[in-house]
């Protein structure tokens, strides 16, 4: 159960998220011995380097092979091996989707595969890094677990976690300094969304790094006197219906936010939950069916339409469109 | 070296898996029969003489482990697992149907003894890589056994795993790969040819050696060969004849899924059973 306690000010952490990875990696090898990790030739820009000089027993970096990785992650979990495989999100899910499908999921085995660089963070990589689809394919797979932690209390809380549970987790993971959400010491039960701001008029639905655009805009709304509830939904799948549900029938209309194609990851899951149970106005703010490019993230933030200022543009036109 | 007796027994059991995967596949009426077949005398060794297995006990955890990445050779594994008791025999003529414990494709949630799903082609190598560095990891001396098929090795992710295994010098797997010279559009030497496997997987650091696929002394003395070498990985390459012991399908050209008939069925398993015979009184 979630003991959540959200932070009074929302800025850029100390702690980078890759670092917040490695440390909470090492403690877990150190209390479980069957934790282990694989990469694919990414373990320095994942900052891994800490957890290789203390275990390169543990360490599996099969080289430049996403499609090797995956299966070699599939075997060691079959012996019993609790596996952390990381690479890029783009290699991380496309690249090796069938793999991920067969070998894990309907093998029914053990593989937590964290994709790094989510969406427009890819930046100076471009559009050959870009992952925006890289949730909404992988959500086809029966059974996966999909996580995008929002800063780096909740993503030391949810490795813990999927490091206790068994199945196919799929953790889309910010690379850099995120922008502190939670107190230290907060728990999150996966499945279930955090309200971080309660409100009447309209409900923001939000995901990564869209989470800090959402709360600003909702300051921007209530400077207008619009009340606007804002939701972190880490957990892609399982979706929280009833959390969604409850937040359609409340404010009676909704606004989804996400560092991801509109097409098939939130903005989809979220309209899928409402077009089937309470039909209530819905506009989708994320990626609009397009290839990502190179540039700096501010760039990439206006080019995509990925901002606070959008997300009050949708809420806007998702509340003149209630009934 | 193997005693008269035990050679004997292996031919018998080899046999036994032919006669077995064409009734099953032949009462559905249709099957991957070819690649089946030309892998039965390797099931044969590895149930009959090599692996250490307990078929009470299917998860037993000192056991060898065989991954076959071709995953459409269920059948034939399924009649080795059935024979070696695992199951009873009558079970394998559910494959296929509705709700059956016996699919096309190897499925380690559905078949007792099944160690890895297969099915997807390529991705076996990588999981039996996975389970014998898991093994080496956990300290455990277990045999992974990796069966892969020749045309299947035109699959890139192959020799991702051969590579890995290689660099990996793991001497606790060991493959076999099937060289039955066709896959299903044909004759693989016509589609895509595979070149020599043995200067292949030599260039990745593996031990490689040539054998007569169909001959069980030879496959027996090649995996023990290959389970007493340190510090490599090793590739036994069977020269093998898709469709072997069945003389409807045997050598001939897209015999990779066929139909099979009643009457088709009926002359395969007298024709294995004149077979049985002859090696029953040798």
């Amino acid at each position: 159960m979630s003991t959540v306690r959200i932070a009074e000010k929302h800025e850029t952490e100390k702690l980078a998220m890759r670092d917040a990875y490695c440390a909470t990696l090492l403690n877990l090898a150190t209390d479980n011995d069957k934790v282990v990790v694989l990469d694919a030739d990414l373990m320095s820009s994942m900052g891994m380097a800490p957890f290789l000089a203390k275990y390169p027993e543990k360490t599996f970096n099969v080289g430049i092979q996403e499609a090797n990785m995956i299966g070699v992650a599939a075997g060691l979990s079959a012996t019993g091996l609790i596996p952390f495989a990381h690479t890029f999100g783009p290699f991380a899910s496309r690249r090796c989707y069938d793999q991920i499908f067969l070998s894990v999921g309907y093998s029914k085995l053990n593989v937590r595969i964290v994709g790094s660089d989510p969406g427009i963070t890819a930046a100076f990589n471009g559009g050959t890094h870009m992952p925006f689809e890289d949730m909404g394919i992988l959500r086809n797979i029966p059974s996966i677990t999909i996580l995008e932690p929002v800063d780096t209390v909740m993503l030391k809380d949810l490795l813990v976690q999927t490091a206790g549970m068994y199945g196919l987790f799929y953790i889309r993971l910010l690379r850099k300094n995120a922008v502190k959400i939670y107190e230290e010491g907060s728990t999150f039960e996966i499945g279930k969304g955090v309200t971080l701001k309660e409100g009447k008029d309209v409900t923001i639905i939000s995901t990564g790094i869209m989470v800090k655009e959402a709360l600003d805009a909702a300051e921007k709304l209530a400077a207008e006197g619009i009340s606007a509830r804002v939701i972190n939904m880490f957990t892609l799948k399982p979706i929280d219906k009833e959390l969604i549900i409850k937040c359609a029938r409340e404010t009676g209309a909704i606004v989804t936010a996400e560092n991801h194609s509109i097409i098939n990851a939130l903005g989809s899951a979220v309209a899928e939950v409402l077009g089937e149970n309470i039909p209530v106005p819905l506009e989708r703010v994320g990626v609009k069916d397009l290839f990502g490019e190179v540039g700096p993230v501010a760039y990439l933030r206006e080019k995509f339409e990925l901002t606070a200022e959008e997300i009050v543009i949708k809420a806007k036109k998702a509340i003149a469109r209630k009934k | 070296m193997l005693s008269e007796d035990k050679i004997q027994e292996l031919k018998i059991l080899a046999i036994n898996i032919r006669m077995e995967t064409v009734r099953a596949m032949g009462t559905l009426g249709f099957g991957h029969l070819g690649g089946a077949l030309s892998i039965a005398d390797t099931l044969a060794v590895l149930y009959g003489g090599i692996m250490k297995i307990d078929p009470k006990n299917p998860k037993w955890e000192e056991r060898d482990w065989l991954v076959s990445s071709k995953g459409h050779a269920g059948p034939a594994i399924y009649a080795a697992l059935a024979l070696k008791g695992y199951f009873p025999v009558e079970e394998l003529l559910t494959l296929n149907k509705p709700g059956t414990h016996f699919p096309s494709h190897c499925d380690r949630n559905l078949t007792i003894g099944i160690d890895m799903t297969t099915g997807s082609l390529g991705q076996g190598v990588s999981t039996s890589v996975g389970v014998a560095l898991g093994h080496k990891y956990n300290k455990k001396d277990n045999f992974t056994y990796l069966i892969i098929g020749d045309g299947e090795s035109q699959e890139g992710q192959v020799w991702e795993g051969v590579s890995f295994a290689g660099a990996r010098k793991l001497d606790n797997l060991i493959a076999f790969v099937d060289n039955n010279k066709q896959q299903l559009d044909g004759f693989t030497a016509n589609i895509h040819d595979t070149l020599d496997f043995k200067a292949k997987f030599e260039s990745f650091g593996w031990d490689a050696v040539d054998v007569d696929g169909s001959d069980v002394e030879q496959i027996y003395e090649a995996i023990q060969a290959a389970k007493l070498r340190q510090g490599k990985p090793s590739v036994i390459v069977l020269d093998t004849i898709k469709g072997k012991g069945v003389s409807f399908v045997e050598g001939k050209e897209k015999n990779h899924h066929v139909e099979i008939s009643k009457q088709q069925m009926e002359e395969a398993l007298a024709e294995l059973q004149v077979e049985l015979s002859k090696v029953m009184k040798s």
